[in-house]
Order: C-alpha cells, then structure tokens, then sequence
C-alpha cells in the first residue's frame, strides 16, 4: 500500500499558536510535550487517546532525516497498536524473526527470535523511522485535543518551588515554557512537561540535571543502500569477515529496496572522509560484489554512549527517550525502549490529572523505566564489549567463542552481537502485588501480558485488543462458563475507584449461558488453548492488568477486596 | 556445591601430560586461543556460576596477592 505522504521530505507549515497573539490569556496545558520523535509523538497520542489535552512542540518541521532506528520490536508493535497505527507499521515495514553469524568467512549458527506462533505481531519489523513517525503523525492528526506546533524551540523554562509543584489535581503550580518562532517569542503554561527532545536534550541541560555513562571509543558507518537483491529479510551479523577484516559489519533489510548496512570503522577513523561518497561504495562493493548496482540512500557515521539520567523525573518535567537514557545501537533498546518509556507515563499522566491517583504515581515511571534502562544499558555494553574487544585477552577470548559456536552448541548463547530489545520486566515495582498464590509460569507481576489468538463474536481475534487502555480484570473461566465469585468478582470490579475493564476467556465450546449477565464483560474464547498456557490459568484464575498492559496481581481466586487492595496498590494509593 | 580444591583428578601425570600435548607445536596465538577455548569449554561443563566464580577469584589472587 502507497502512503499519502512522502515522509522522508514532507515539511509541516509553522502556524501562530494561541497564546503568541498579543495581549493572549494562556490557558494552563495539562501537558506540553517536546520532541516529535517516536517517543513524544507516541506519549502525546497516547494522552490525547485518554482524554488530555496535549501541544506537542518540535524545534523543526520535519520528521526523521534518514533512516535512523530501523527495527521496531514485537511490544513497540503492540504499543502502536493500541495507538491504533500497529497495522500500518506491520503492513509497511519487513518482518524478521531469523539472524544469522558469521565468522570471518563461515556461518556459525542462525537463530530464531519467535519460535512459537500465536502472536498478533511478529518478532521485530525493520522500517525506517520516518515511516514510523510518520504513521504515528497521521494518527497524531487525528485527535483533537493534540495540537503540534512546528518550529517551535523551547529556549527556556521556568519551574514552580517544589512545594507547590506537587498540590493535587488541577492546583498544581504550573511549568513555564518559552517558545523561540520564526515569528518571535511567547510563553507557554504546563502541568506537566513531558522531555522527549532527544540525546542532546535542551531541557535537560536548561535544567542542569545530569547523564552519567560510558562513551565507546568506536566509530561505525551507516551506508542505507538501494538495490534489488536476494538476501533474505534476515538479520546478518559479520565478525571479521574476509570483505572487512577485524571489523564488524551488520546487513539488514529495510521496506523499498533499501539495506542497512554497517560497518564497525574503529576510533582511528576519520569521520568526514569516511562519508565520502566513493570511499562508501567501495566498501559496499567489498560486501556485495565489485558489479554490484545500487544507489546510496544515506550516509552517517556515529559513535555512542551508554549513559542515564540519574532521575527521570525533574520536578513536573518528566524525561523519556534518549533525553533520559542512550544506549549503542547493538539490540534495537533505543527507540523500543523509548517507546515503552511513553507506554508505561501516559497513563499515569492522566490519572494524577484526573485526581485519581496521587503524585507518586508519577515517581513509580521514573523508578520503573530507570530500572528498565539500566538493564538495557547493560545488555547493550556487554554486546559492545563482545563486539569491540577492549584488551587483546577479550579478542582472544571473542574469537575463541566464536571458533567453538560453529561446532557446539553451548557456545552460541556466548555470541554477543546485540541481546535484541525484550521489554524489562519490572519485578521490583511498588505497584505489583506479590503472588500469594502458586503460579509456575505465566507473566509474572511487573512484566507485559502475553498475546493470545482468541475468537470473539464467532470472529478470530487476539487477547491484548482488549487489554489496556485503563485497569483490566482478566478472568479464565471453564467449560461451564463463569461461576458465582468470577460473575461477583466482575461486578465488584465496576465499583472500584477506577474504572476497570472486565475480560472472560473462556476455553474453546464452552457454556456460556451465564456469562456476561451482571456486569459489562468482553467474552473471548480460548481458541487454540494458548492463553490458558500462557497464562497458567486454571478456572477462576484472575489477572489485574494495568494500562499499560502490564501485569500488576494475580491470583488463583480473587475476592473484591483482594482486587480493592491491588488497584489501590497499583495507583500509590494509601490505604489503612 | 563449593569448588572442590582437594585432589580429584584420576590420573593427574597423565593430565597435565595431556594438557602440555595440548600445545604442542602451537605458536604463542594459538596457545593462547587453546587455552581459551578449553576454559569455555570446561567452564561450560562445570555450568555452576558460584563454582565458576570461586575459580576465577583464586586464579585472580594467585597472580596479584604475591
């Protein structure tokens, strides 16, 4: 399918913002979000889908020059689903699952990221990010209440005293952002701001908040290239291969012909000769072939650092992205994990806002998704450390690895060449309550839910669909439908404090005379078996499911004051 | 199980025999990569992390506490 839009060089017209007019009364935004990357664009149309009121301001009018991030994970895919773009990105983007490594001129193992099936979405996608922010932009158009304003600089930002920072509901003291425009400046006024503006985030050093991390002494090459070839939609990863030796190189397919390739160049290259235009395709026919055809797309030679934000949360601006945490590009942690960054605050954006929970709620995303960046940080330096070995021991013990990996199978799970991006499981949070009861698989509290084909109305259909957007109170009934406590346990849910969405999954042909007469409840039927396996579900087991599709109790059987006391728990809710 | 340090190899002549025949003819490169494939190679055998660990901590000191 042809997309409307040329994203790669679309630019968006610059348009005076209410409170720029002279004399304007500036109403106080719930949230001004900054940055139109995956993230922020992400964030502000997650807040907007719930309800709030979002300007979403970016210093530029463009999206994504290049290709950039290019593999988006299968819970990026499910986050955009329920962002409602999910499918366009399918649709467009190469799905992949297989990877293969090489060894100077052998094939040391494929392997497989999604053995099983029974997944809506597929392992990871390549698509270049302008396709992503472009999608995420026509969903962005959509909503109302979400207002973008091109061109738009924050240049500086004023923050309430602390104490009036945090006043409940809607006396909090508000966030002062002034905006730089073509046509000059105004001020505009927050609740909360939410940081996505980038590596090099402006706000983060107005702020003077701090990044601490490691830089790697190592340059890499994109070359994005435009050909017709054979490879398969694979992931290829090459140690020291004959075209390009002692160095790394990693092929990738991406949609329309083009394939990332890049080169490990080491830290004595020269950045600015490396991109010389000849001296890139000579490289590329090292790999392809001396009559290869192709065209270069884009060309950028980078370096990295791991590094994070010692606190995601800096009074009501809140940071998310790569403002808040960078990693290499070895595992596709960056833009996923930014993307699990927005998933993970809107939802609890919006229900301080609604004066449904209080403002440690807002503190459980910073400790939540600091967590999950310290994790991706050390997946992602243990990857850079197997691929550039610091000490001539770590290359003789790379190699070693990599020699012993084509012939037995232990070695494999040594190979380093990127742990690709699964979300953190968040075990540790103070929103999850423990298991009281035995469980001996199924997602534990703290981590995302399982997909699961199910039928619905006689139509197949898949178990996340229904899952998120507020609580919901996933439910397995038996062949008999649901008894007497799983019908007074829906019913409790719908007098909760929040509203609770009610889920019965039912095992395929079962009754269901009784089903879904108390209380408002989706009825899926357990298609394939696969949910109740995934789920270790035995009838009456019950899952409560955050927003953001996250599993934060489970019981064996649940009483409405076990579900009370977890929802309370899961909002930072004290109760005595 | 706590690394076993007291004597448990069969035929202990013959193994470091063995382990010297290892090398042979071997350039100091390819010395070097034997001796690390074979740490894998028993590391991965022995499997327990907390055995493995006590190891690499003895053959630690045993170059840096003299």
């Amino acid at each position: 399918m042809e997309t409307p839009l040329d994203y790669r060089n679309a630019r968006f017209a610059y348009r005076r913002a209410a409170e720029a007019a002279p004399d304007a009364q500036g109403e106080v935004h719930p949230v001004v979000v900054v940055g139109a990357g995956p993230t922020g664009l992400a964030a502000a149309i997650d807040l907007a889908q719930r309800g709030i009121g979002v300007v979403l301001v970016d210093d530029d009018d463009r999206l994504s020059v290049g290709s950039r991030a290019i593999c988006f994970s299968k819970r990026s895919l499910e986050i955009f689903d329920r962002l409602r773009c999910g499918e366009a990105m399918t649709a467009k983007g190469v799905r992949w699952h297989v990877g293969k490594v090489f060894f100077r001129d052998e094939l040391v193992y494929p392997f497989d990221l999604l053995r099983e099936s029974g997944y809506r979405r597929p392992a990871f996608i390549n698509l270049q990010q302008y396709y992503v922010e472009g999608y995420l932009l026509e969903r962005a158009l959509q909503l109302p209440n979400l207002e973008i304003r091109w061109k738009s600089s924050v240049v500086d930002i004023e923050t309430p005293p602390a104490g009036r920072a945090q006043a409940g509901g809607n006396d909090r003291e508000p966030t002062v952002l002034t905006i730089e425009t073509p046509e000059g400046r105004y001020d505009i006024r927050a609740h909360f701001v939410v940081a996505a503006d980038g590596a090099r985030s402006a706000l983060r050093k107005r702020l003077g908040c701090d990044s601490h991390g490691r830089t790697f002494k190592d340059r890499f090459l994109i070359a994005d290239v435009k050909m017709e070839a054979d490879f398969p939609p694979e992931r290829w990863f090459w140690f020291d291969p004959p075209f390009h030796r002692n160095q790394s190189v990693l092929l990738h397919r991406q949609p329309d012909n083009v394939w990332r390739i890049d080169f490990q160049l080491g830290w004595d290259a020269d950045p600015e000769r490396e991109k010389e235009p000849e001296r890139v395709r000579a490289r590329v026919r090292a790999l392809l072939g001396q009559d290869a055809q192709f065209s270069l797309e884009w060309v950028s030679v980078y370096t990295f650092s791991c590094s994070r934000m010692s606190s995601f949360r800096c009074g009501n601006v809140i940071f998310a992205g790569d403002s808040a945490h960078c990693v290499s590009p070895f595992g596709a942690r960056g833009a996923n994990s930014g993307l699990q960054d927005a998933d993970n605050l809107a939802w609890k954006l919006e229900f301080v806002l609604q004066g449904l929970a209080p403002d440690a709620l807002i503190d459980s995303y910073a400790r939540e998704r600091e967590y999950a960046a310290d994790e991706n940080i050390r997946h992602s330096t243990r990857s850079t450390d197997f691929i550039t070995p610091k000490t001539a021991m770590s290359r003789v013990f790379r190699d070693a690895v990599l020699t012993l990996a084509r012939h037995h199978p232990f070695a494999r799970q040594l190979v380093n060449s990127g742990r690709l991006s699964v979300p953190a499981v968040l075990a540790d949070s103070p929103l999850n309550t423990a298991d009281r009861d035995r469980f001996s698989a199924g997602p534990v509290p703290g981590s995302v839910t399982a997909d699961a084909p199910v039928d619905r109305n006689d139509q197949a259909d898949w178990l996340l669909s229904h899952l998120g957007e507020t609580f919901s109170l996933l439910l397995f009934g038996g062949a008999n439908g649901l008894d007497d406590n799983a019908q007074a346990l829906f019913a409790a849910s719908q007098r909760c404090r929040v509203p609770v969405r009610n889920v019965a999954v039912l095992p395929a042909g079962a009754r269901v005379n009784n089903a879904g007469e108390s209380a408002a409840v989706t009825l899926l039927f357990d298609r394939e078996g696969l949910a109740a396996e995934r789920y270790d579900a035995t009838p009456g087991t019950a899952y409560l499911i955050r927003p953001d599709q996250h599993v934060c109790a489970r019981w064996r059987s649940a009483a409405a004051a076990d579900l009370e006391a977890a929802l309370a728990r899961a909002l930072c809710v004290k109760t005595d | 199980m706590p690394l076993n340090t007291e004597p448990n190899l069969t035929r202990p002549d013959d193994f470091y025999e063995s382990l010297l025949e290892m090398h042979r003819d071997l350039d100091d490169a390819q010395s070097q990569s034997a001796n690390a494939q074979l740490i894998l190679l028993l590391a991965n055998h022995i499997g327990d992390q907390a055995v493995l660990i006590e190891a690499m901590r003895l053959a630690r000191e045993g170059v840096i506490a003299r």
